[in-house]
Parts: C-alpha cells; structure tokens; sequence
C-alpha cells in the first residue's frame, strides 16, 4: 500500500473543507463549564451559606463536621464533597465527549483538522486512562445520591415554633426536588450502569433473571439515549440548587412558601 | 433548469487538484447523479466507485462539502449553491483517482477478528430481544465513513495500532451474539486499540445506517475491556470463582 | 509459453468469478473440499449485487405455516416459473433451501425470529405459504455478509474489484481466465483447473433497471464466447415496483416485502385495479402478472401522477413498518420526499432479473464445457419463465454450494492447465484499442442508446416488428462500440470499463431478442402483444438454446425435459 496520507488536503489544525460554523458546537461547552467552575470553586471556598432550615446545598451535602471539629478551618467541607461529583462528571462519557472537543481541541469538530505534530495517545495511556474509573464514581455517585435524596425530602419538612416538622412546600423544596430527579435521570442514564445493569449480558433469554435484567437494560438504554441532555440539565439544576439556598441563606432573597 | 458547480478532486497519488464543473439539476438529483453526469457528457474518465445507487451498498463514499457522505443520498437541493459544491475523496484513505481512495486497510483489519465461534452442540434457538442490539450492528454497509473521519485515523494516523470504529461494531456483533463463545476484549484493547477511541462521536455522526456506534458499540466495550483488565474488584470476584471466558 | 511471464499470473485449483453470493457460497464449499480457490469480482468485496436484496430468502422451514413443505415449494416455483423451469433443479432447491438457510446462521447471521426462538418467515408473492426467511429489508445484506466473513476466515484468495475479460480454453476445456485490475489497468492471468460463472445478470442494457453497472451480462458473454450454450434468454424479469420519481432514482427497487407485510396497489382513481387481473392472489400475485398489470393501468390512462401506480402500506402502524421496513422508510423519505408511513409510493415497473443463462446440469451445475461451472443468476433453468421473490437468494445458496462441490470434484481429477498465449494477446489487443483510436465516440452515448433500444424495443411487451426494428439497431450499436474511443490513462478509468463492459451488452441484448422473437407465445415474463397467450403444444415443450457459430450467433430450440410422474402428481395437486 502506498503511504497513509491522501495528497489532497494538507493536514493543519483546523482545517477543514466543510462550510458551516463547525466552531459554534464548542461554544455553549464553553460557557456552561466555564461558568459552572468559577462559580463552584468559588462556593466550594465560601464555606457559608449552605443551610437554611429545611434546606441544604446539594453542594454541602452530606453535612462533613460543619463545626469544624476536625476540619481545618481554611478547608470547606465542600471541597470533600465536590470532589466526588466532580470525578463522576470529569470522567463521563459525555462529558469526556464535550471536553475532548472543546478543550483538547482532538478533535475540534468533525473532520476538521488537528494539529498533525502532537503525539495523541486516546484513553489508552496516562492519563486519560484513568476514565477506566467512572464505574467506581458511579458506585459513589449513588451512595451521595442517596443523601440527595434524603436532603430532597427533607426539604418538605420544615420546623415549627412548636420545636416539631411540619409539612410544606416552599420554592426552595421544588427547586431542590426538580435537581434530584433530574440528577437521577442524569445517573440512571449512565453508561456504566446500563452496562451493569444488563448490557455486560450476551444472552436475555437465556435465564428467567436475565430477561429481567433484559427489562431494566432496556429502561437505562431509552434513558441513556437522553443522557446528554440530562447531563446538561442537572448540571444546571445543581448549579441553581446551591444558589438557591445561597441566596436564602445569606438572606439575599427570602423563600417563597406556596403551602 | 438552474445548473449547479461542482468542485470534484481530479488526480492521484502523484498530482491532483480540484477541477470545476457545471451541471444542470435535476428534481430530486442526487451529488452521485451529478458525478455521473460529469462521466457522461464531459469526462468520461472521472473515477468514483457506486452500485446500488440507494445507500445499500456503502460504495459511493466521498467529502461532500468537507463533510463525509454517502453521494447517493446526498441531495443536490440540499446544498447551498452560492459556492461550488466540492466533492473529495475521503481524506484518511490514499487516494488512487480522483474519488477512488484504496481502502484495502479496512480488509486487513478485519481479518484479526475472530470469527463467530457458537458453542459445541448449540441448540439454535434465539429470541427477538436477544438479537434486537446485534441487529443494529449488522446493519452496516461498510461505506467505511466513519474511519474516515475518525481522527485517530484520519488526524493521526494511527492504523497500525488502531481498528477503527467499522471493526469495533463488528466485534460488537460478535462479542454480544447471543451464541457466540469466544472473548475478543483483549483483541480490542491491544491489537484494536480501543483505548485510542476518545469517545468524541464523530463516526456516530457521520453514520449512513444511523447506528450508534459510539454509544451502543464501543461504549460498551470499553465496559468490557473494564471488566477484564480495569476493574480490580471483578478482577478478584473472577479469581475466586475462578471462571473467565475462553479467547 | 514465452508470452506468459509478462502478466502477473496465479494459479489456483477453482476459480470463481464473482463475489455475490452464489460466489462466495461456491468458494466456500470448493474451500471445505480441500481445493484452493479465489474469488474475483468487479466491485469491491460484499458489494455484489447480493447486497441488495431486500425481501429475503425463499425456503420450507415450516415455522411460521407449519403446513409448509418442499413440496409446497416445488409446486409454487413450477408453477411460478410456467413450467419452463428444469424439474430436477426446482426440486433440489426446493429439498435443500432450509438446510442453507440454517448453515447460514450457524455461521453467524441473525434473522428475524418467531416468539418461539426460530427463524421468522414473511409471505411474498406466488409462494402459498409464509416463507421468506429475513432481515426487516435488508436480507441480502446479512447474506453476503455472513459468506464473506466465512470466506475470509477460510482463506479464500480474492482479487477485488479485477475485470474479467476473457475465458481461457484448452481445446473447450476451460483452464482459467485473463482479466485487469481497475484500479491500475495492468492485466492478470488466472489458471485453474476449473472455473465457477457466478457473475450475476443482465439488467445494465435496460434504461429503467434495479439493477447496478456490474451487471452488464459478462459471464454469459464470455461463456458464450468460450463455447457455452445460453438458455431461455427471452426471460427477463420486470419486477412490478421500481421508483419512478424523481427521475435519479427512477428503476431503484421498492421491496416486495412491502406487498408482502401488506401493501396495496392503486391506480390514479383508487381503484385496487388487482382486482381485475387476479382476484385471489391479488397484490401477491407473480411478478409478471403484477407488472403487466401496472403496465396495462398507466398505458390507458390511469396511472399515477408520474406514470406509475400508488403503492400504499399506511395502513399499517408506522412503527410497525419502520421495523419492518426500514430501508424503504429511508429510501422514500430521503431521496422522494415520501413518508411511507403516511402517505402511498408511487411505482412502476423496473428490469430486475434475468431467469435465462448458461445452461447448466442440475446436479452439478456444470456448463456444457468442460470445467465450467455457473450458478446464481447466470445461471438458467430454475426460475423457468419467471422467478418468484425470495428465490434467487435460496438459488445462490443452494446452487452456489452444488457448483462449488462439481468445480473442485472436476479440479481434483484433472491435469494442470496450460495456457495459449495467443489468446491472451488477442485479448489484450482487444481492450487497449479504444486508446489508439485517433477518433471515435464516447462509449457513455453508445450505452444510453443502447437502453433505450432495449428499453423501448424489448421490454414487459413485445411485438414482432419492435424486436425486428431492435434487431437492426442492435447490429448498428455493435459497429459503434466496436469503434469507440476512450480518454485518459489506463489508472481506474471507468469509461474504459465501459468500452469493454458494451461487448457483453451487446452479445447479452442480441441473445434476448433473438429469443424473443422465436417464441411465439406469452409466458410467464415473456409477453407478446401479438401473440399473447401460452401455446402449450409447440412452445410449451422446447427451450431456446444460443451458441456461437463462428461469429454468428446461433439459435435452436431443445426439448423441456419431462417431470417424472411422482413429481407430476404434487404439480397436479391443489394447495
Ligand atoms: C434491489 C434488488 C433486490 C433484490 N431482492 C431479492 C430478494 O429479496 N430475494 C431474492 O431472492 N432475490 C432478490 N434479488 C435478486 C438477487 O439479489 C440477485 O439475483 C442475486 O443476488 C444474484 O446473485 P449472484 O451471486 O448471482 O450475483 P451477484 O451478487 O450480482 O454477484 C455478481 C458478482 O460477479 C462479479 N462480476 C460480474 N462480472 C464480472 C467480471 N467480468 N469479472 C469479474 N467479476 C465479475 C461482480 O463483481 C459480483 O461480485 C434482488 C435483486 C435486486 C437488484
Ligand atoms: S468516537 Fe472513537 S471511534 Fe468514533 S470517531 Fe470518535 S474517536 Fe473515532
Ligand atoms: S458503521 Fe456506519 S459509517 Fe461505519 S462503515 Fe458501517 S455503515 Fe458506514
Ligand atoms: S456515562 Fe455519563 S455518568 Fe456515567
Ligand atoms: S451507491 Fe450504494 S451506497 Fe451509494
């Protein structure tokens, strides 16, 4: 065979012969996880404004010594807890997608050129090897989500003058529970789990326990085909969540009490 | 009738060049329709391969306006005609003439893949759901787009260490059949390279056949390459059971 | 032998030529008995004609009609076929289709299933029961696929996209062929010990065809020239559904399956015209029946808006038919615009299938030359007058196998081949000259006439003075081709191709007519306006047989072969 290189177009990062504004794609990456980290590490370094009865910051949560008994003072249970999140999203199937594209520039968009100097080395050497980790952040994932939850409902309850918890709804309950729905939309949609749920199967029928399994496969791959979407959604919503609570918190705003 | 300006690749691997070209379009017309218009009434050795002419055959393969795709369902009506439409051999393959490039890597790599191995004295029974996803898999028309604009292939070069998206769909439908008994994960991670695949979706989305290639193909099987040399866990769970599938 | 070092040369026990799927079955089954084979194909590999075969594959598997059997089957190709068919390979066919089918799928391929875990079968027309084994609509696709992947794995040499141009022969035994790369225009001498025709059909010369450049008729040709004899060629089949809009795509097939899964027909007043012409079967009629029918409503006036009729499954739930449909959802939609869950298809008839061919032995499908072999769609004698959908893949298979088993049992017992270099110059001398022509046509406008005498002269129905008139034309395109000139170098020129592929055009195109115009009767796909019904006395009993004479072409008439009385009996029989 001859050489590997067509002649044709020279190769050169960015080059294309396509017309459109293949750029475009990368721009709302750009700002949603651009936006997304200045304002989260900022929170993560704040250190207040996390809890106002009945809610608290998915940010904050599950509530790390917020005494600061053994903490540091300087170190904000935040940066604990964030970074657990922040592994599962980082090492995403979508998200390695977006920010391979967007940041790395490998590639820039489809069939648009990269620079032919660089030694590219995929996920199959350090350090994006270690995506082979995600299953592990899910398993993480989920015991935090449990917490989420856990905060989510909560955030029903709020405390009386009577010292008990009394039901109701304030802005600050839905807000917090359309983020935990759609954080679990966003994990049950998760490549790793549809593979353990049912996709690690050759054989559906093969047993009674594996068609079973076969349903719950099914279910996660109708929600994975939506799980760019849901990534983006939560994203957001978590984002909202925390400055929700911010912002009653440090009494910018005061909740709103619909029941 | 208005005509149309197509900008095609004329040439080889010595020289080439794009040369322009007026045809008048037609309802309905197709880019493959406007090549073979340029065959017949104005020169009659431009080379381009074709066959069914209906997107069944994955022959038509080309760069239309710096896009991969099939010329036979790409429809002149669709294309803005302010600029010359240019159409240019895929660019990971050398090209032989003009849109003729030699793909003959596809085939090498295609035969270290083991073939379909079932179990002695199958019973062969399958269900609907057992071959649903396998289905989609065999769907493929090998047009060989989606090496083409793989960037491990077509930025860096990679086909000595790499299969390609195409061959990561085969071993799909072989590793997910439901009767078949040999493990190909090693094959992927070491001769394939999937580790080199960075999940970017380029191959899904220039896909003819609309299969997901990245999603419902090679995600998984990275989860498998996890499995069987990621996952300390399951690598324990496997001692103690002492169970590992045959390659 | 002096001359013959100057090509590249391999040597092989079987040679196939042709990568479809009565090919690669050949190739596969020449492999397991132990013979060394190469395949050889125009295209590119596992883009054979076979790719495109939609509806699926004909076989009495019984498991969706439990009352299904090969007789049933025999019964319905006889029948289909207007009992020109050669008994003996109707009946093979019939006995072996599913034991093919199932190889297939011990070696990989998925078909649809039944809920009980078996292979799914669909209707199709002229076939009493549910029969067609298949993929949603691209059944071909599976097969060739499935054979390839098998082929490969058994080390089959196979030369891609490499032209053949001429067989090779020893006294008439054949001993190998002599072809070019298209890619690099160099030439290639391939010895064997016998060869396999497995090239396809004849549709090219048609303006309004399914089928694709490859099929532009060589392997007949170039047998015929060798010596062989070609049976039946008046029998080209018009498949009733081809697109007629937009003018692209016009030819490219819609599936039968979607008469199968339930479409209707027609015509511009709603009318279900099939009503008329065969109240039972209705859309599920033969295929020749269908078309006439189509045909008839267009020419007096109650045709679709662009000459065809409507074809309609929106009846059904458009999920169901995206399922079962697939490709023609996507098809319809994005290169007519049509949405074929929503609203009909319009179609009309489109040049589909040649059921004539080398005329070959049942049982080995061995050619009347020593060492040639020929299977699949070059091959004639199962189909008869007219083929039934699903029928040619199961041919490919089952016929395709026989062929493979009859070239390497004929390999085993023979000497090596020699090769007389004369011929090869001859040959060689014969394709180059087009480039020294100072001047001359462009071989595209020889072609495009060529189509359109065909189309217009020879096609669903045929007169005497149409075919007369074609005849003529004939002989004047055949000085034309003989004088074209092609531009540029010998590097993938496909006007080059051209001016070789117009050869067997011609020679393919002159057999059918001359066919046609000798058998003075209406069967099965062969229609005359003047002598429009069966006469089982005379042409009922006798085949049309071409060979060469010299440079003439010669054309006799040979007795059909009695059905023995046992199978009589099952013909006889109603369903
Ligand atoms: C659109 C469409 C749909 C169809 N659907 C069905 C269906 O549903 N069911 C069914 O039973 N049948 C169907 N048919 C018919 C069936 O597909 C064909 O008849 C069958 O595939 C022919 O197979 P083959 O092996 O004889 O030839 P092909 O598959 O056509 O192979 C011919 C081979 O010969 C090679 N060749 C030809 N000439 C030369 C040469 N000079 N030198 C070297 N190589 C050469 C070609 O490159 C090719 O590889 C369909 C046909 C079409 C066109
Ligand atoms: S997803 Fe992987 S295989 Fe597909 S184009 Fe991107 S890098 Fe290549
Ligand atoms: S997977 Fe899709 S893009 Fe790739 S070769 Fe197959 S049909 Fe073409
Ligand atoms: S793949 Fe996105 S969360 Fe697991
Ligand atoms: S010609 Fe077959 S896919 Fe385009």
């Amino acid at each position: 065979m001859a050489a590997s290189r067509s002649s044709v177009v020279p190769a050169a990062a960015g080059r294309t012969l396509r017309r459109d504004a293949w750029w475009l794609e990368s721009v709302p990456v750009w700002i949603l996880m651009g936006g997304f980290s200045l304002y989260a590490t900022f929170r993560a370094f704040e250190g207040k404004f996390y809890e106002s009865a009945p809610y608290l910051s998915p940010f904050y949560s599950p509530l790390i010594d917020p005494q600061h008994h053994w903490l540091p003072l300087w170190f904000s249970p935040a940066m604990l807890i964030l970074a657990f999140p922040l592994g599962f999203r980082a090492t995403c199937y979508y998200y390695r997608k977006a920010l391979y594209r967007a940041f790395l520039l490998d590639p820039p968009a489809c069939a648009v050129g990269e620079n032919p100097q660089r030694k590219y080395r995929g996920e199959a050497k350090f350090p994006f090897i270690l995506q082979n980790t995600h299953r592990y952040f899910l398993y993480g994932a989920i015991v935090f989500l449990c917490f989420l939850w856990y905060d989510a409902l909560r955030a029903f309850w709020f405390p009386g003058p009577d010292q008990k918890l009394h039901f109701g709804i304030g802005l600050g309950s839905l807000v917090l529970l359309v983020n935990i729905v759609l954080l679990s939309c966003y994990l049950f949609s998760c490549h790793s789990l549809r593979h353990l749920i049912g996709g690690n199967l050759d054989c559906f029928s093969c047993t009674a326990f594996n068609l079973k399994r076969h349903g719950a496969w099914k279910k996660a791959s109708f929600l994975n085909e939506r799980h760019m979407i849901f990534a983006w959604a939560s994203l957001i919503s978590v984002g909202f969540a925390d400055f929700y609570v911010r912002m009653v918190s440090s009494g910018m705003i005061k909740d709103l009490r619909i029941l | 009738m208005a005509d149309a300006i197509l900008e095609v690749f004329r040439g080889n691997q010595e020289a080439g060049g794009a040369k322009q070209y007026t045809v008048p379009i037609a309802p309905g017309m197709v880019v493959l329709d406007a090549l073979h218009y340029i065959q017949g009434h104005l020169e009659p050795d431009l080379a381009v391969r074709w066959n069914c002419k209906a997107g069944k055959c994955g022959s038509c393969s080309a760069e239309v306006n710096g896009r991969p795709r099939l010329t036979c369902k790409t429809r002149m009506d669709a294309l803005p005609t302010d600029k010359p439409i240019t159409v240019y051999p895929m660019k990971s393959f050398p090209v032989i003439k003009d849109l003729v490039t030699d793909v003959s890597w596809n085939y090498r790599v295609n035969k270290k893949i083991p073939p379909f191995t079932p179990k002695p004295n199958t019973e062969w029974k399958m269900y609907q759901e057992d071959v649903d996803r396998v289905q989609e898999f065999r769907k493929c028309i090998e047009c060989f787009l989606c090496q083409d604009v793989c960037h491990v292939v077509r930025d860096h070069h990679m086909k000595e260490e790499f299969g390609g998206p195409r061959f990561f769909v085969r071993v799909a439908s072989l590793e997910m059949h439901p009767l078949d008994n040999v493990s190909r994960t090693k094959l992927l991670k070491n001769e394939l390279g999937i580790g080199y695949c960075n999940i970017t979706k380029c191959c899904t989305e220039v896909c003819p056949e609309e299969i997901k290639i990245t999603d419902n193909a090679i995600i998984p099987l990275k989860e498998r390459v996890v499995d069987e040399f990621y996952d300390p866990i399951l690598k324990l769970v496997r001692k103690i059971r002492g169970t590992a599938k045959a390659e | 032998m002096t001359n013959e070092t100057k090509y590249e040369t391999h040597e092989h026990d079987v040679l196939i030529i042709g990568a479809g799927g009565a090919g690669l079955r050949a190739a596969i089954e020449a492999m397991a008995a132990g013979a060394r084979v190469a395949v050889v194909s125009k295209s590119l590999l596992g883009k054979a004609h076979t790719v495109m075969a939609e509806g699926g594959i004909a076989a009495a598997m019984a498991n969706v009609d439990k009352a299904d059997s090969w007789s049933t089957h025999f019964r319905d190709t006889m029948r289909g076929g207007k009992l020109m068919n050669n008994w003996r390979m109707a009946q093979l066919h019939a006995q072996e289709a599913p034991d093919r089918v199932r190889e297939l799928e011990q070696w990989g391929a998925l078909f649809d299933r039944t809920s009980d875990g078996d292979i799914l079968q669909r209707a199709f027309g002229g076939h009493t029961f549910k029969r067609l084994c298949h993929v949603g609509d691209r059944t071909g696709l599976e097969m060739i696929r499935t054979l390839q992947d098998r082929g490969v794995q058994l080390g089959v040499d196979v030369f891609m996209e490499c032209t053949i141009i001429r067989l090779l022969t020893d006294g008439n035994r054949v001993v190998g062929a002599f072809g070019y790369w298209r890619e690099q225009g160099r030439f290639v001498v391939l010895k064997a010990k016998s060869v396999v025709m497995a090239t396809g059909g004849i549709g090219k010369a048609w303006r309004v065809t399914s089928n694709s450049w490859e099929y532009t008729g060589d392997g007949m040709a170039l047998a015929y020239d060798a010596g062989a004899e070609l049976l039946d060629m008046e029998f080209v089949q018009f498949h009733p559904t081809g697109m007629v809009w937009p003018p692209g795509v016009q030819g490219i097939l819609v599936t039968e399956a979607v008469r199968g899964e339930g479409g209707m027909l027609r015509n511009k007043n709603g009318e279900r015209f099939m009503e008329k012409y065969d109240p039972q079967r209705m859309e599920l009629s033969t295929r020749d029946v269908v078309a006439r029918s189509i045909y008839t409503e267009v020419r007096e006036g109650r045709g679709s808006e662009h000459g065809g009729a409507y074809l309609d499954i929106s009846h059904k739930p458009a999920d169901y038919v995206k399922q079962k449909l697939p490709s023609m959802y996507h098809q319809f939609k994005e290169l007519a615009d049509v949405d074929i869950t929503k609203g009909p298809m319009e179609v009309g008839p489109t040049c589909h299938y040649m059921m004539g061919g080398i005329r070959v032995e049942a049982e080995t499908a061995a050619s009347s030359l020593p060492g040639l072999f020929a299977a699949g769609e070059a091959a004639a004698g199962l189909h008869g007058a007219n083929r039934l959908g699903g029928n040619s893949l199961s041919d490919l298979l089952v016929f395709g196998r026989r062929a493979g088993i009859g070239a390497a049992a004929f390999a085993n017992k023979t000497s090596a081949p020699s090769i007389d270099p004369a011929q090869i110059t001859e040959a060689e001398r014969d394709m180059v000259a087009p480039f020294d022509r100072g001047e001359g046509e462009n071989p595209y406008s020889v072609h495009r006439d060529l189509q359109e005498v065909m189309q217009n002269l020879v096609g669903i129905f045929r007169v005497a003075e149409d075919m007369d008139k074609a005849m003529v034309e004939l002989e004047k395109l055949k000085q034309r081709a003989a004088k074209v000139r092609v531009e540029g170098s010998r590097l993938f020129n496909p006007g080059w191709h051209l001016s070789n592929d117009l050869k067997s055009m011609l020679t393919v195109s002159e057999a059918v007519t001359r066919s046609a115009v000798a058998r003075k009767e209406s069967r099965g796909a062969h229609s005359r306006i003047d002598f429009p019904k069966l006469d089982e006395q005379t042409w009922g009993k006798q085949h049309n047989v071409i060979t060469r004479d010299g440079d003439r072409m010669k054309l006799q008439q040979v007795p059909v072969d009695a059905v023995p009385d046992k199978l009589l009996e099952l013909l006889a029989e109603e369903k």
